[in-house]
């Protein structure tokens, strides 16, 4: 009853955030791709928060974008509302966030996916992989197609296994009612890849029509709109306000009241939950101190009455649900369209992967998102790009492409999953990055768009673009270097409105724009030498000159961190006969594989000792 | 790895007459030359490979001894790489503040057999020796990892896991506030990040000086035994020792010699150096004897001047002491049984304290044992409080000490917070260094304990 439905060289399991990446990386870099979802219908979707960005995950749409990943893009063509986080905070926090109508980034991502030359797009459900010596040769669906793929990507979301809970009802589930993938998991399992259960949730989508906005407080975009992609340009507008509410004693009550009819608590969910996304029954039990958590409502569309309660995640039963939502000012008269549950899945354990997204025991096997352990759409579009890179790469015989952590948050991402692991799903964080005052959102093009080029994502229009970008920052970095400003009362009553001290002799534009408090923007309308420049080139003149000190210093550490990242450990070193090495550092090793000495100096188990080992034993087998 | 600079004490850590630094990297002629002053007008970054230079090492606190550097130019020495071995005297006080100044210049501490790692990679010994090598490291590395893990019990490691968790909590609020700028966060004030720095500093900075005075009671006290001719140094020295070590008869200037010896005084250990007496004379050998008294004065850690108590202050008496003002200094005043006749009013400026002893009958030594103790602050240390046991832990809690100044620097600069932070997180990676966790894991553990963040 299977039958042979045609060939190509890279598959792709699961049209979600992680599958679009990898599908479109993988189509553009010329192998012939097809693409499965379970439902063409819900391409992109947004099955929880409907939004992008954000501290940290900003920094990864932004890497995305300049790598030549679509994600900002389609950001940019379907926000309603835009913030720019964390400014006065510093340069390394400062992250944009995204409003988005998940309708439409929905069909913006379907179109693009339709428009994309050398790769067909398919609606049916995957049930096994087909591999022959180490290697995977097919893949099979539902419905009896076989078709042969050289690689396979797995991104599967919560899809895979996936059970929601809602109080004391349960059932077999996908995301926002779909159904789930049933039978992949045993293929998998058949495969000898272990799996596990991780769990998440979301809050409901209560009526507009039914909340009382007076009794909430305003939250507006931002005035001054900077979109994620490096491309986009024109005028761009906020299309909605999003509203702040608070708990109060009277919810908090009611939640510890039914706290035995959640399943989390009653111990029916064995997966293992995010702590940084806690259902609100969470915050109320851990945090019991708080007399309020606070909550935003946020918009699903600009077409739609939906609105999503962000921070309220639950599942307790529908009533209870109802009465919580209820006991929040401004929600008295709530009216529930979708009910908040907790979903359970399958994912692996991402100490399996190489640090190129592929298993190391069943090669041609990629893996990215929520299937690898991670958490968030962000997360996962970036570990989609990079696995649909590298697959398509493997297919044609070139080197893959790994970013070290001090390129990118995407390299410190996807080295903390294959290098670390992860007990819980894993979400982006600036303060996971040791690098982050070089790893800002706004010279991600700098940092990653040559790369971008070199691989054959970035075209030669985005790319003279960057050229030109960038000749403009240089100049204006080497001119303010050279640049002395005559004493003038203008330039020292603006000095002294600082609270800095003022300047007898001409100094430095650059010294002057060392001083923490005093802005470019400022000097250079002082400088009647100054070019007009774009703000985002501005801004990154002030941030390298501001931040200089740090910056080298951290490249000096980077450097530092660079010998260890280019040595190689050949693949078939087997760890257990090497002399010298202790017998934890060896086990770890072998699990791991990692593909460099730097990323096996980032073992926990592994010491400075073992290390010198390995470097000696590379010596020793140079020849 | 290879390419920084390392520095480690290459003579054994026992009482020796010369002891060794050896530096080797890049910067080894710089970080030289950052604690030599040479005698002549030579430099050592001036000189050919396989030479010599004679100068005096320093540090921030003055001079440390004199010294004699070798220079090994690239590739031309052990490990192939420049190669510098300061040598000077064997105290292993003397011989750990030269270390130490290494540090302080940008050297890390050698791992354990990275000299000869280095030797090996440069190729400046052969494969053969390459799997010994590999289970020299190996095994130092689990001799190391027993003395690390017998560390984590002691009051030492509960000290820095405090001032880490003080760290941990500051970055961890940080964290909270600048990754959830949406939730309610408190919000993190300059002003107040800076009263716990400043708390966090002094606390490492007690770390450091307890490491110091640690060191005393662990490795002894290097003391000078002063004194004009005849006023009975040789007998106290006798006495305190327990045997002839010092050659004793009546008439002044016998002793041409610095004679060393290992003293127990109470808990104390004082590496004592008899001196010639110190005089205007004019017989040549006795002048050499004079002249090494000095310098052995000069770097000592106590000075115990001994006087004859049953005389008034002679001239010389004065010259030596205005010679010893500045230093750790305490006057014995010796023959008291044979009645005290010396103003101890006038000895007060150049001296911490004064004691009466009877070298003779034996009297006087816990007075005496407790004066050391005052003046080297010893009273004030608890011997369960934790101190820094390696210079490893130094280094590292050295480490951390500068990165928090680098955080407090900024602050007051008015840098903005995410510059702070990662200086904080500097000074946490550095003290999780010593047990090998890493500072990003530890401050986002941090957070989602401390914290209620998320959707």
């Amino acid at each position: 009853m299977e039958y042979q439905a045609g060939s190509y060289e890279v598959a792709v399991i699961g049209a979600g955030h992680a599958g679009i990446e990898a599908a479109l990386a993988a189509a553009r870099l010329g192998v012939r791709t097809i693409l499965f979802t379970m439902s063409l219908d819900s391409i992109a979707n947004m099955p929880c928060n409907p939004s992008i960005g954000g501290t940290a995950k900003g920094h990864l749409v932004r890497e995305i974008d300049a790598l030549g990943g679509e994600m900002g893009r389609a950001a940019d063509a379907t926000f309603i509302q835009s913030r720019m986080l964390n400014r006065g905070k510093g340069p390394a926090v400062h992250s944009l966030r995204v409003q988005s109508d998940r309708r439409a980034y929905h069909a913006y991502m379907k179109r693009a996916l339709e428009q994309q030359q050398g790769l067909t797009l398919k609606q049916a459900e995957v049930i096994s992989i087909g591999a022959e010596s180490g290697r995977v040769v097919s893949v099979s669906t539902a419905m009896g197609a076989c078709y042969r793929v050289s690689a396979v990507i797995i991104c599967s979301g919560t899809y895979l296994g996936g059970r929601i809970f809602v109080g004391e009802y349960s059932e077999e589930s996908g995301p926002d009612g779909l159904h789930p993938a049933r039978a992949l998991s045993d293929s998998l399992r058949e495969h000898g890849i272990p799996l596990r259960r991780f769990k998440t949730g979301t809050p409901a989508r209560i009526s507009r029509r039914s909340i009382d906005f007076s009794a909430l407080q305003e939250q507006p975009g931002d005035e001054e709109i900077i979109p994620f992609s490096f491309m986009t340009r024109g005028p761009l507008s906020n299309r909605v306000l999003c509203h702040i509410g608070y708990t109060n004693e009277a919810t908090h009550a009611l939640i510890r009241e039914n706290l035995h009819r959640s399943p989390l608590y009653g111990g029916k969910i064995e997966g293992v939950g995010p702590r940084y996304c806690p259902s609100i029954e969470d915050k109320v039990v851990r945090f019991s101190e708080k007399p309020r958590h606070q909550f935003f409502v946020e918009p699903m569309g600009l077409n739609t009455e939906e609105m999503y309660l962000q921070g309220m995640s639950s599942s307790l039963p529908e009533e209870v649900q109802l009465a919580l939502y209820r006991s929040c000012r401004g929600l008295e008269k709530a009216e529930i369209m979708r009910t908040a549950y907790a979903i359970e899945y399958d994912c692996i354990d991402p100490l399996s992967l190489l640090p190129t997204l592929e298993f190391i025991r069943l090669r041609g096997l990629y893996g990215a998102g929520q299937f690898n352990g991670t958490s968030g759409y962000e997360e996962a579009a970036a570990q989609g790009l990079l696995a649909g890179i590298n697959a398509a790469r493997a297919v044609r015989g070139k080197k893959p492409v790994i970013l070290e952590r001090s390129s990118s948050y995407i390299g410190t991402l996807i080295d903390d999953l294959v290098t670390k692991g992860c007990n819980e799903p894993y979400r982006m964080m600036t303060s996971r990055s040791e690098y982050r005052l070089l790893l800002r959102q706004d010279n991600a093009d700098i940092r990653l768009t040559p790369l971008g080029r070199e691989i054959g994502l970035i075209d030669e229009r985005r790319y003279a673009a960057f050229l030109e970008k960038k000749r403009l920052r240089d100049e204006e970095l080497s001119r303010v270097r050279r640049r002395i400003l005559p004493p003038g009362e203008e330039l020292n009553s603006l000095l002294v409105s600082h609270e800095t001290a003022p300047i007898s002799t001409g100094t430095s534009f650059e010294a002057l724009l060392r001083r923490p408090q005093i802005s470019y923007r400022e000097l250079a309308a002082l400088d009647k030498e100054a070019p007009s420049l774009p703000p985002a080139v501005a801004e990154q003149v002030e941030i390298e000159i501001k931040y200089e000190g740090y910056i080298h210093k951290q490249l000096a550490q980077v450097e530092q961190m660079h010998r260890l990242e280019s040595r190689p450990l050949p693949e078939g070193i087997c760890y257990r006969e090497v002399t010298g090495l202790r017998l934890e550092a060896a086990e770890k090793l072998e699990k791991i594989r990692p593909l460099s000495l730097g990323q096996a100096s980032r073992i926990s188990g592994v010491s400075p000792a073992d290390i010198s080992v390995l470097v000696i034993y590379l010596e020793t087998h140079k020849k | 790895m290879a390419g920084d600079t390392i520095a480690a004490i290459a003579t054994a850590q026992a009482p020796a007459g010369i002891g060794m630094v050896r530096l080797s990297g890049k910067e080894a002629i710089s970080i030289a030359e950052g604690m030599l002053r040479p005698v002549g007008k030579r430099r050592l970054s001036a000189l050919r490979g396989y030479s010599g230079l004679l100068g005096r090492a320093y540090d921030e606190n003055g001079d440390i001894d004199e010294a004699v550097a070798f220079l090994y130019r690239a590739p031309h020495s052990y490990t192939g790489e420049n190669v510098v071995e300061i040598c000077c005297h064997g105290g292993a006080y003397l011989l750990q503040r030269v270390l130490r100044r290494c540090f302080a210049l940008g050297a890390r501490p050698a791992e354990p057999g990275e000299f000869t790692r280095r030797a090996f990679l440069s190729g400046r010994i052969s494969l053969t020796e390459a799997e010994a090598v590999a289970g020299l490291i190996a095994s130092s590395g689990r001799q190391q990892a027993s003395a690390a893990l017998a560390a984590l019990d002691g009051a030492l490691y509960r000290r820095i896991k405090e001032i880490r968790q003080q760290l941990l909590s500051l970055s961890a609020a940080l964290s909270a506030w600048l990754d959830y700028p949406d939730e309610e966060q408190p919000e993190v004030s300059a002003r107040r990040l800076e009263e716990q720095l400043s708390s966090t500093c002094s606390a490492l900075t007690g770390l450091l000086q307890g490491y110091d005075q640690g060191k005393i009671l662990s490795e002894g006290i290097e003391t000078v035994i002063a004194g004009r001719p005849n006023v009975g140094k040789s007998t106290l020295m006798n006495l305190l020792s327990g045997e002839e070590c010092s050659i004793v008869t009546s008439l002044p200037g016998t002793t041409r010699d610095v004679v060393r010896t290992d003293i127990r005084l109470g808990e104390m250990v004082l590496h004592l150096s008899d001196t010639a007496g110190i005089h205007e004379t004019a017989d040549p050998v006795e002048r050499v004897g004079i002249e090494r008294a000095q310098a052995a004065l000069s770097r000592a850690q106590l000075v115990l001047l001994v006087l004859d108590g049953s005389q008034e202050l002679t001239a010389a008496d004065r010259g030596l002491l205005r010679r010893l003002q500045g230093c750790p200094a305490i006057a014995v005043l010796n023959k008291a049984d044979l009645g005290l006749k010396m103003d101890r009013q006038a000895l007060s400026p150049c001296v911490r304290r004064a004691v009466a002893v009877s070298a003779k009958k034996g009297e006087g030594l816990q007075e005496l044992e407790r004066a050391v103790q005052e003046v080297l602050q010893l009273d004030a240390l608890d011997a369960s409080q934790a101190m820094l046991v390696s210079e490893r832990q130094r280094a590292a809690a050295g480490k951390a000490q500068a990165a928090v100044r680098e955080a407090l620097e900024a602050l007051r600069a008015g840098m903005t917070l995410d510059a702070v932070g990662i200086a904080i997180d500097a000074a946490i990676d550095a003290l999780l260094s010593l047990t090998g966790e890493r500072a990003t894991q530890a401050v986002v553990d941090e957070v989602f304990a401390k914290f209620c963040v998320g959707k």
